[in-house]
């Protein structure tokens, strides 16, 4: 006998990502998932937004790493609120993993509140964690075709960094490439180059996220 | 390396559905999977096989159909099957392209004894 069943094997995920997305909505908190390779840059990256943003908004940081806080404390040095979330060998953060974190934070005095995912390009595009949007980083010595090897990740991502772009004639990367096989995965994704080491581009990307924290942040009011 | 938590899901998907009918044994699970997911059915398969001893959908098989991905270029309105690391029109070379399927997960249906 068949029985049909038509159940969604990510549920459980999805359902913890829509109560956090809730409660963070009742508390006019957006969260930021950042994504990318290890090495992609991206600690440096949220330590330059930090700096461009911290004067118009309050700013929290959940550090995801595999084990070991020494991101947490590259954050906890700039005087913010940050937790270290230790998946213990996990691929990928979950919902569930934050909305047992969110209790550390104290929800009332943030506005925004990053999170730094595992490094990897694979797994963390299969779970959203409550976001309000996602940045993905992907850096110049990690090669131009990336886009095309992982296209989940940037199917899923509302914007592309090309972080070290300082090194990008060193290594012979093609960012149109890049670039045209990003649209083509997901045409609305928002492109930048930026070097986290001399601040290009750094501006243009703090003026996008900018935006995307007030649009998000005007939806709930 | 989340194969695991994911065949928790399809068990409990499968358990539940079964309790639900009051069936004593899951022989297959059918589940459709779009080909945008980096999920390895060979691990899942390994997996389901150990977490499910003792359980209603003991000795399952898992029957994993993949799903192609299809999509709509929103230039000329060609509409088919589209390789996810070569993401164009093959018809105008466009690359605006609406995803209309590729995405699914989820268990279809239980074959089991009444």
């Amino acid at each position: 006998m068949e029985i049909k069943v038509m159940h969604q094997v990510m549920e459980w995920n999805e359902d913890v990502s829509d109560a956090v997305k809730a409660d963070l909505a009742a508390h006019h908190v957006c969260l930021i998932n950042v994504l990318g390779s290890p090495g992609a840059g991206k600690t440096s990256t949220i330590v330059s937004l930090i700096d461009r943003l911290r004067d118009r908004y309050r700013i929290g940081v959940i550090e995801g790493d595999i084990a070991g806080q020494i991101d947490a404390d590259k954050i906890h040095a700039l005087g913010l609120p940050v937790v270290q979330l230790d998946t213990d060998g996990a691929c990928h953060i979950e919902a569930m993993s934050i909305q047992h974190i969110l209790p550390e934070f104290d929800l009332d005095a943030l506005d925004v509140l990053f999170v730094e995912n595992i490094g990897n390009l694979v797994c963390p595009a299969e779970f959203n964690i409550g976001e309000s949007f996602r940045l993905a980083l992907l850096s110049i010595p990690e090669g131009d075709d990336k886009v095309e090897k992982y296209p989940l990740m940037f199917a899923t991502s509302d914007a592309l960094a090309m972080n070290k772009y300082d090194l990008k004639e060193y290594f012979g990367f093609d960012d149109q490439r890049v670039e045209r096989n990003a649209k083509a995965a997901n045409p609305d994704i928002s492109v930048f180059r930026i070097s986290s080491r001399d601040g290009m581009g750094l501006d243009g990307l703090a003026a996008w996220v900018a935006d995307r924290i007030d649009a998000s942040l005007k939806e709930r009011t | 390396m989340h194969e695991l938590a994911i065949t928790q899901s399809i068990l409990n998907i499968a358990e539940n559905a079964a309790k639900e009918h009051g069936v004593k044994k899951v022989r297959e699970v059918r589940i459709k999977i779009g080909d945008y997911s980096g999920v390895v059915p060979q691990c899942v398969r390994y997996y389901f096989d150990v977490i499910s001893k003792g359980t209603v959908a003991e000795g399952a098989e898992l029957k994993m159909e993949r799903l192609p991905i299809l999509m709509r270029c929103e230039a000329c309105n060609w509409q088919g099957e589209v390789d996810k690391h070569h993401i164009e029109c093959p018809s105008c070379g466009g690359i605006r392209l609406k995803l209309l399927q590729g995405r699914e997960f989820y268990v279809e249906s239980l074959e089991v004894d009444d």
